[in-house]
């Protein structure tokens, strides 16, 4: 079976929740929706308060190549565009949107019926995936239309579908596998008739065995679509360690782009989402949220609206468990902690994780026995003690020096730390400074006009 | 909300290996070894592995206390392994006054001087092992018979210093002896399959890899069948002589338990095995050819000081890197 080449580890996955069906959530009364839900600069709002707007409507508008559009998730009044804390508590600006009903923008077809014929040109079907605003929906945000753009002179070979859902106890992709089969279906061969490939890839990990024989039989269906089942692995879903262990190419360290290998990476919801965009003229208002953890009475799948306040979800999952909590925008390995559980859902929310009693601490560090675990563990090939000390002690060239900017953060390396050392804190930091140097030499050196 | 929300940088959880755990891994990997001992050489050897094992313990947790003035670690068992490793180089006839001496330079002077575990570029429990060998020969050198083995060509002498000293050719050794311990030595080095069944525990529950040992004795077979080569033998010489080496003396020990050693071993797999081809051709070149019988000790501690040279120059192979 299938895998990447080097590193890895095997947190316990946890799937709670993946059983549950998702279940349509309650719609907020009041929905925050923030500017910058994607990679890139935040969209530029288009209303202001006491503008009543539609569920689907264009709220905020892409202020660049690299940004994303975004629209209203209910129907109602912007009550106020003004700067509110996020998950982490950091103000951004927000649209707030007071709901009256659910009144839908003309245009949208909302119901089941599935459209497979598509004969729209590229250009087309970029531009319906840039107007519905999609972004990655892995956790990333990275615009998908700006992904989909093939850069001059680069052809993409290979169009893979991420259905590995590596995080552990997240469900959401595989939830979207299970329910939205045959929307996914039509999503690849939209993707591949937009990237001017005749294959795509479906990776999937065989801790879903039930996702994997169900797509198989949906593939027959579907010219060049392949189910690829992975062995379970972390960080399969990373794009540069899914390209490996799907075609065997390694993505060059950075500036170096999946495209450079020929390859295009597209989530399984994201894939969902590009359906709905294109066929069925849906902007990314919705997306389904798995809220989980050992605490919760009821790990469960939701299909929320954007902007409903993430308490609401923990509230509907059986409440926080008493006494010691981290909740987590995310999964374990990858995932933001939460100081405000009154922030909205976004578009890179996968799953709301919550982690109680000693699970929420951290272990105290002890020294470095210097086991080389660590070394082991990295997807990347990179030494994660070295660069982890030479972080702390500010060596930014020797940092540079040892590809600290290849850092995909993925967390094996203090993951499998017998010393418990926050290794990846240290590295976090070398790493955005080094990015910084780097901007900034580059910048010095580039021509003046 | 009543709950106390707890935040942090991800990642969030985090698997179940801790120092505590390898330790203690290491030290049940001993055991069959220091079983074989006792039955080989009689309850003299439990006396001396629990004496030196004490007096690791104590001496790091009094530097601990009083020097360094800080927390106390000597409950992640470090200070244990260094013990039975001390001990297993260590003739079970020695006398209790070397053994604490021993234990002292081990911990105190190879350890903790550098500010202890993960700090030490030496071997511990080698640097007690040479410093005795130095400072008391004769003790260190005079091994007791194997409880039930026939007074045979040895007469206390490990089969290594009766092939170097001219005493018997290597192919008069009684191989089964060596793989089972009934032959004169130190503690840990007479038992070559109860070693074995520790090595791959070890490897079973991934506390070290297969790369250093196994290059370590590899190499050391490859250089005694090129010396038998040189020296125009042939037939059974050519394979008995470098299973002699592999199975003779601390080879097996030093391989598995002392040279794969964390924070005297390189970071890097293809740097372990630079290391471990160092390792085998030094040894192999003091056995042959230099004044002592064994050179495992002395090969370790050398290629320990390449350590910290050869993280600096091999680096794993990176991800997308050009082939």
């Amino acid at each position: 079976m299938k895998t990447f080449p080097i590193g890895g580890v095997h947190p316990s996955d946890n799937k709670l929740s993946r059983g549950a069906a998702v279940e349509r959530f309650a719609l907020p009364d009041v929905a925050q929706v923030p500017l910058s839900q994607h990679i890139g600069a935040p969209a530029v709002a288009k209303v202001a308060k006491g503008d009543k707007v539609l569920v689907g409507q264009l709220i905020a508008e892409a202020a660049s190549f690299m940004s994303a559009n975004i629209h209203a998730p209910v129907s109602g009044t912007v009550t106020a565009v003004d700067m509110q804390p996020n998950g982490q508590g950091v103000r951004q600006m927000m649209i707030t949107i007071k709901r009256e009903g659910d009144d839908w923008a003309p245009g949208i077809d909302l119901s089941n019926d599935l459209v497979r014929e598509c004969s729209l040109t590229p250009a087309e079907i970029l531009d319906r995936i840039k107007a519905a605003g999609v972004v990655g929906m892995g956790g990333a945000t990275f615009p998908t239309h700006v992904k989909l753009s093939i850069p001059a002179g680069k052809k993409a070979e290979y169009l893979i579908i991420n259905g590995v859902e590596c995080e552990p106890y997240l469900t959401s992709d595989h939830r979207t596998m299970l329910e939205k089969g045959e929307e996914l279906m039509v999503g690849a061969t939209i993707l591949m008739r937009l990237l001017g490939v005749n294959r795509a890839h479906i990776g999937i990990e065989n801790n879903k065995p039930d996702a994997i024989t169900f797509l198989r039989e949906l593939s027959k269906h579907y010219a060049g679509v392949v189910v690829v089942p992975l062995k379970v692995r972390y960080p399969q879903g990373g794009e540069k360690q899914l390209i490996a262990a799907i075609t065997g190419r390694q993505v060059p360290p950075p500036p170096g782009l999946p495209i450079d290998v020929g390859a295009v990476v597209c989530n399984a919801s994201t894939t969902v989402a590009v359906y709905e965009a294109v066929q069925k003229h849906k902007p990314l208002v919705e997306r389904i949220v798995t809220v989980t953890g050992r605490g919760m009475k009821k790990p469960s799948n939701f299909l929320v609206r954007m902007g409903t306040p993430v308490a609401s979800l923990l509230e509907a999952a059986g409440g926080l468990p008493d006494g010691d909590v981290k909740v987590l925008n995310g999964g374990p390995m990858m995932g933001r902690a939460m100081v405000n559980l009154a922030s909205p859902v976004t578009k890179g929310c996968s799953g709301i994780t919550v982690l109680s009693g000693v699970g929420a601490r951290r272990a105290p560090e002890s020294a470095c026995i210097k086991c080389a675990k660590c070394v082991q563990a990295c997807p990347m090939g990179l030494e994660p003690y070295l660069i982890s000390k030479l972080a702390r002690k500010g060596l930014w060239e020797r940092l540079e020096n040892e590809e600290v900017t290849s850092c995909i953060e993925c967390g094996c390396c203090q993951f499998t730390c017998p010393a418990d050392l926050p290794l990846l804190d240290y590295i976090r930091q070398g790493k955005q400074r080094v990015m910084g140097i780097i901007r900034a030499r580059a910048a010095a050196n580039a021509p003046r006009k | 909300m009543a709950n106390q929300l707890f935040v942090a940088p991800s990642p969030h959880v985090h698997s179940t290996e801790s120092t505590t755990k390898i330790m203690r891994d290491v030290v049940i990997a001993l055991l069959p070894a220091l079983v074989v001992s006792t039955l080989v050489f009689g309850w003299s050897v439990l006396a001396v592995t629990a004496l030196s094992v004490v007096c690791c313990v104590v001496f790091e947790y009094l530097i601990q206390r009083f020097l360094f003035r800080g927390g106390c670690t000597v409950g992640n068992l470090s200070a244990v392994v260094t013990g039975v490793l001390l001990a297993f180089n260590l003739p079970s006839s020695i006398p209790w006054w070397i053994v604490v001496i021993g234990a002292f330079v081990a911990v105190g002077i190879g350890k903790m001087t550098f500010g202890g575990l993960g700090k030490n570029p030496f071997n511990p429990a080698l640097v007690g092992r040479v410093f005795l060998l130095i400072a008391y020969p004769a003790q260190m050198t005079s091994f007791p018979q194997p409880a039930g083995a026939v007074a045979d060509a040895f007469s206390g002498a490990t089969p290594l210093a009766a092939v170097k000293f001219g005493a018997v050719s290597a192919t008069a050794v009684d191989y089964q002896d060596m793989l089972f311990g009934s032959i004169p030595g130190s503690l840990g080095e007479v038992a070559a399959l109860a070693l074995l069944a520790g090595f791959v525990y070890l490897l079973w529950r991934r506390v070290i890899t297969w790369h250093i040992p196994v290059t370590i004795l590899g190499t050391m077979a490859v250089f005694a069948l090129l010396v038998a080569l040189g020296r125009g033998q042939s037939g059974a010489m050519l394979y008995e002589f470098p299973a002699f080496h592999v199975l003779a003396g601390g080879a097996i020990l030093g391989a598995v338990y002392m040279a794969t050693d964390y924070s005297t071993s390189p970071m890097t797999i293809r740097g372990g095995v630079i290391y471990g081809i160092g390792i085998g051709v030094i040894t192999m070149c003091i056995r042959l050819w230099g004044s002592y019988p064994e050179g495992m000790s002395f090969a370790i501690l050398l290629m320990n000081a390449t350590v910290p040279l050869i993280n600096r120059y091999v680096k794993p192979k990176r991800f997308g890197a050009k082939k």
